[in-house]
């Protein structure tokens, strides 16, 4: 090991770090309902709260529909609502993950990307989020523990923004970053605070001024209810972009919707989610030391998705390979890939493309899967297709 | 970058003493990352664990494969050191809780230049705690070889963790270790 330059950072677990970060949040409300692998998250807040850490109510629900419901209800009363879950704890969320976005709960929530059943299994793939794609939450992505605990940070200021008012998503993979130990830079309290001051919800529950929420909306209003949300929750980028630069000025860290790299005169393109962009990143600048032309893009904000970049990133790609940790089962593709296609279609770039599906329940996405895919890749473009649109990498046949 | 994977049971701390030398590591400000490989959660059952230390920030987000350390911490599976030095790198080092048998190592199924230490952790730790402790005993002997991080650090780890007579013990057991661990010819 090299002399030793003071790096001032402190170790924490992804779980720990996304705690950390709703503590110096000062949230008012956390229910929860305990899961692998976001246990930790909520077992922390409550220590945190039993210590007189933090002055919060906690509630230990008996459900994660009752959970997220409590987080609904403390939502519209004006409190700063965050809880946490992950696969099986999600889908049992789900038909009040709906009704949160709709009645404009600025509700924040972790979720330790955890695969679904059946068969059981506690690890990481994307099935959780992507069945809770279409909620009208806003789905953030984190690539390492860093990232946890600033998007955590920025999704109170994200989903509290007046403009907005929608409930936030902060994922994180399950295991992976969950239970990783890594470094990461800390703010102050004062900093976060002044970052995420309390501010008071607009439409908050008054006994003195009542108001109907949730109310029934038959044929005649039913579909200008849901305009509504279609037309609040495409400012979410401008709201990331305001959120992001002003996080960066305690920071010094600034979030993009997308993370590209490499990508100056990249012909390969590979996108993905979550902690792979990472892996996919260490492979990519070896490749990159050879020669090939190879580029990784992350994207940080997944829903609502960021089209207009994606299509600007992808215009002048030969080829594009989508890395998808997630099935439609009996549709196009993965989820992301059917993103990606639809988005090439209605932008007109017309580039051979094709789609991974990997390390669903865990299978680790070791660097010599990146290496052979990217090879695979290589090869593909010198013949100039994919013999396959759909891959599934790493799976025994 | 430094790639160590550990070998133990369940209920032995492996997975504890990564995580201990990965806050240390990054306490004393390097880049560390640090991992289990969650298989069942039995007490008993082989459990493995990962810990990468570098310069500059890691970026890699999964499992070692070809590490240039393995620590075997449970004595039983330091007997079978074959198996779980698999994919170890060809000048890498091997970390083994030998007990009394601190010489009795047939080397010859390792890559040459694999360097091997041992330990008798138990006897440490029965002498220093009053009872069997051998992931701590198994850090001492590491971090010797390493030079880094430094007891200092490591001891302000072990406060935070664990309280009372405890951290005093694992003191005790980390600088022990740390002056008993033994080259294998």
């Amino acid at each position: 090991m090299s002399e030793l330059k003071q790096v001032r950072k402190i170790a924490l677990t992804g779980d720990e770090a996304v705690a950390y970060a709703a503590k110096q949040a000062d949230v008012d409300v956390i229910a929860a309902y305990p899961i692998t692998p976001q246990t930790i998250i909520v077992e922390r807040l409550s220590k945190y709260v039993a210590d007189g850490e933090l002055n919060a109510a906690f509630i230990q629900a008996e459900s994660e529909h009752s959970a997220i419901s409590i987080c609904l209800g403390a939502a519209l009363a004006g409190a700063r609502t965050f809880t946490s879950t992950a696969s099986q704890g999600l889908a049992l969320m789900h038909e009040v993950l709906h009704i949160a976005s709709s009645m404009r709960a600025p509700i924040v929530m972790a979720i330790a990307n955890r695969a679904l059943n059946s068969p059981l299994n506690i690890h990481c793939d994307h099935s959780d989020i992507m069945n809770a794609r279409d909620t009208g939450w806003v789905h953030l992505f984190a690539n390492n523990v860093q990232q946890a605990y600033d998007l955590t940070i920025m999704a109170f200021k994200i989903a509290e923004d007046p403009e907005l008012l929608l409930p936030v998503s902060v994922n994180l993979d399950g295991f992976i970053l969950t239970h990783s130990v890594e470094p990461l830079e800390v703010l102050s309290d004062e900093d976060v605070q002044s970052y995420i001051p309390h501010i008071p919800y607009p439409y908050r529950i008054d006994f003195d001024r009542p108001l109907a929420y949730g109310v029934m909306a038959l044929p005649d209003t039913y579909m200008e209810f849901r305009r509504q949300l279609y037309e609040v929750i495409i400012k979410a980028p401008k709201v990331f972009r305001k959120a992001s630069e002003s996080f960066s000025k305690i920071s010094g860290r600034l979030y993009n919707l997308i993370a590209p790299y490499f990508l100056e005169d990249a012909e390969i393109i590979v996108l993905a989610l979550g902690s792979t962009v990472e892996t996919l990143r260490y492979v990519a600048r070896k490749f990159r030391g050879r020669n090939v032309k190879i580029g990784v893009v992350g994207l940080t904000m997944y829903r609502p998705f960021p089209e207009k970049e994606i299509a600007d990133t992808l215009a002048n790609a030969k080829c594009v390979a989508v890395m998808d940790r997630a099935y439609s089962y009996g549709g196009v593709g993965g989820p992301l890939y059917t993103d990606i296609l639809s988005t090439l279609y209605k932008n007109g770039i017309r580039t051979m493309i094709a789609d991974f599906i990997y390390g669903l329940g865990g299978r680790d996405f070791k660097l010599t899967d990146a290496e052979e895919l990217f090879s695979k890749l290589v090869k593909s473009v010198e013949v100039g297709r994919f013999d396959q649109d759909i891959y599934w990498w790493g799976v025994r046949e | 970058m430094i790639e160590i994977r550990w070998h133990g049971r369940g209920g032995q701390g492996v997975v504890t003493v990564g995580d201990i030398l990965a806050r240390a590591v990054i306490l004393e400000g390097r880049y560390a990352q640090h991992f289990p490989e969650f298989g069942p959660e039995r007490s008993g059952a082989p459990v493995k664990a990962f810990t990468r230390i570098a310069d500059e920030p890691i970026e890699i987000h999964s499992g070692v494969y070809n590490p240039d350390i393995v620590v075997v911490i449970d004595p039983g599976m330091s007997r079978d050191f074959k198996l779980y030095s698999e994919g170890l790198k060809e000048d890498g080092m091997l970390f083994l809780n030998l007990g009394d048998n601190i010489s009795g190592v047939d080397k010859s199924t390792l890559p040459l230049r694999v360097k091997v230490y041992g330990l008798n952790a138990k006897k440490i730790s029965v002498e220093e705690a009053g009872r069997p402790i051998f992931n701590i005993p198994m850090l001492g002997g590491l971090v010797k070889v390493l030079r880094m991080p430094s007891l200092d650090i490591i001891e302000e780890v072990l406060s935070k963790r664990f309280s009372g007579e405890l951290v005093e013990a694992n003191i005790r057991i980390l600088r022990r270790a740390y002056n008993e661990v033994k080259l294998i010819d």
